[in-house]
C-alpha cells in the first residue's frame, strides 16, 4: 500500500538524533508489548508479514505520531479484536466476559526459546527456476498494490543490476492477506544513487534492495 | 515523535529514573492481565522475553563476530561466504538465524544499513534497533541522503568512497562489517571485540582505535 510508513527518500523529517546511553526499553511496558506481540503470534494466525501490514494500516496521523511500541501496541490491539481473539467489551472492562472459556497458554516457560530466538527460514524449494542471473539488468515494475508489498515506492520503475540470488523467498505481498506463501526467488538488486534521485549524487554511491522476481521485468 | 524527538517516551520516568505509570503503561498492563486471565498469555514467559533482549541478545554479539573476522582469515572468508553458518560457529543465542548477509567496509566502500519500509534489523547480532534506527528520520533520509545522516553521526567520508545503503526489504539482515582501525595491531580478539560498537556495524561510524 502507497502508505506513510513507505518512507524512503521522503523530506522533512529533520535529522537523525541519536540517544546516549539509551536503555533497550524506554519504560517497562515497551517489554511488555514486545513480548506480548511474540507470544499472541500463536493465537492471531498471523505471520510476519499480516504483522507487519497490521502496523502499516494504523491511520496515518497515528503512525506518524505514535511511538515504536505504541504502534506495536495499537496493531496487536487491532489484530485481536479483528480475529475474535478478544471481544471489545473484552478490551473496554480489562476481564474476560462470563462464560467465555479460559484457555491453556502455548508459550511457557519451558519452550519459550524458540519465541524469543526464532529459527526460521523464508526460504522453499519451488520447481521453477530463476529468470534472472547475477549481472541481469532489470527495471522495477510500476505497481501500487493496496495490500501490503515490500516494493518501495522510491525503487519503482526504475533500473537495476541483479547482485544476488537468494533462491525462492515466501512473497510477502500474498502472506500478507493469509492467501498462501506462493514463494518466487528473491534477488538483491543494486540501484545507483543516481537512478534513483537524479544526477547530483555521487557516481559511486548504490542502493540496494532485496525484491522478489515479480516485481521485476527485464531491461 | 515516533523517535523523532528525543523524549519519545512521555511520562515513564521522573527526575529520579522513579517510573511512573503513563496512560499507555497502564493499557499495556490491563491487557495483559485481560490475556493471562484468558488463559493466552503465561506471564512467566512474557518475562523470560523481556529478560533476554534486556541481558542476553545485544550487540556484543555482532562484536564477536567481527573481532573474529578481523583476527582469522579464514574466518572471515566463511562469513563473507555463508554469514548464517559462520555466526552460528560462534554459538550465542540465537545465532541460527538463516539469511544473514555481511558486508565490508574497505577504504573505498562503505555500507550503511536501513529498513524504509519498517524496522528490520539484525537484532540476533546487534539486539533491538535503537529509537534512531526505527525513527522517520532515518528510515526516509538513509536511502536518499546517506552521507548526511552520516553527518548526524559525525561521520564525513570523502567523495570517492562509493556509499551502498542495503534497504532490508526483505527476512535478509544485513550486517556491516566495519574496517579495523589502524594502530589495533598488538590487540586480541577479546579486546577487539570490546571497542566495536553498535553503530560502526550499522554503518553510521567507524571503529575508533583505543
Amino acid at each position: 500500500m502507497n502508505g506513510v510508513h513507505d518512507l524512503g527518500g521522503m523530506h522533512g523529517f529533520g535529522p537523525v538524533r541519536p540517544e546516549t546511553n539509551e536503555p533497550v526499553f524506554h519504560g517497562t511496558w515497551e517489554g511488555r508489548v514486545l513480548a506480548m506481540r511474540r507470544v499472541m503470534g500463536a493465537w492471531l494466525k498471523s505471520n510476519i508479514d499480516a504483522g507487519r501490514h497490521a502496523i502499516e494500516r494504523l491511520p496515518p496521523v497515528d503512525y506518524l505520531g505514535f511511538t515504536y511500541y505504541e504502534k506495536w501496541f495499537q496493531a496487536l490491539i487491532n489484530q485481536m479484536l479483528a480475529t475474535g481473539t478478544i471481544a471489545p467489551e473484552e478490551l473496554a472492562t480489562g476481564h474476560k466476559a462470563p462464560g467465555a472459556a479460559v484457555a491453556t497458554p502455548p508459550v511457557t516457560i519451558e519452550n519459550v526459546a524458540k519465541t524469543i530466538a526464532p529459527t526460521t527460514s523464508y526460504q522453499r524449494d519451488v520447481a521453477a527456476k530463476p529468470r534472472y542471473a547475477p549481472g541481469d539488468t532489470v527495471r522495477t515494475r510500476n505497481i501500487n498494490p493496496e495490500g501490503h508489498t515490500r516494493l518501495p515506492r522510491y525503487a519503482r520503475n526504475h533500473v537495476g543490476t541483479i547482485e544476488r540470488d537468494h533462491g525462492a523467498h515466501v512473497f510477502p505481498d500474498t502472506n500478507a492477506q493469509l492467501a498462501g506463501e506462493a514463494p518466487e526467488t528473491l534477488y538483491t538488486v543494486r540501484f545507483t544513487a543516481r537512478e534513483l534521485w537524479g544526477a547530483a549524487r555521487n557516481v559511486g554511491d548504490a542502493v540496494y534492495l532485496d525484491l522478489w522476481e515479480s516485481y521485476l521485468d527485464p531491461a | 515523535m515516533s523517535g523523532d524527538h528525543h523524549h519519545h517516551h512521555d511520562h515513564d520516568h521522573d527526575h529520579d529514573g522513579q517510573e511512573i505509570p503513563s496512560a499507555t503503561a497502564l493499557r499495556v498492563k490491563a491487557l495483559e492481565s485481560l490475556l493471562v486471565e484468558k488463559g493466552l498469555v503465561d506471564p512467566a514467559a512474557l518475562d523470560a522475553i523481556v529478560d533476554a533482549f534486556e541481558t542476553k541478545i545485544g550487540p556484543r554479539n555482532g562484536a564477536r563476530v567481527v573481532a573474529k573476522a578481523w583476527t582469522d582469515p579464514a574466518y572471515k572468508a566463511r562469513l563473507m561466504q555463508d554469514a548464517s553458518a559462520a555466526i552460528s560457529e560462534i554459538g550465542f543465542m540465537g545465532s541460527d538465524r538463516p539469511h544473514m548477509i555481511v558486508v565490508e567496509n574497505t577504504p573505498t566502500t562503505h555500507n550503511l544499513v536501513v529498513c524504509t519500509l519498517c524496522s528490520c534489523y539484525p537484532w540476533l547480532v546487534l539486539g533491538l534497533p535503537p529509537v534512531w534506527y526505527k525513527s522517520t528520520a532515518y528510515r526516509s533520509r538513509a536511502v536518499i541522503d546517506p552521507r548526511g545522516v552520516m553527518a548526524d553521526f559525525g561521520l564525513t567520508l570523502d567523495d570517492d568512497v562509493a556509499v551502498q545503503v542495503w534497504d532490508s526489504t526483505a527476512e535478509t539482515r544485513y550486517l556491516v562489517l566495519p574496517e579495523r582501525p589502524a594502530g589495533t595491531e598488538g590487540m586480541d580478539e577479546e579486546a577487539l571485540a570490546g571497542i566495536v560498537t553498535r553503530d560502526s556495524m550499522i554503518g553510521v561510524a567507524k571503529v575508533a582505535a583505543p
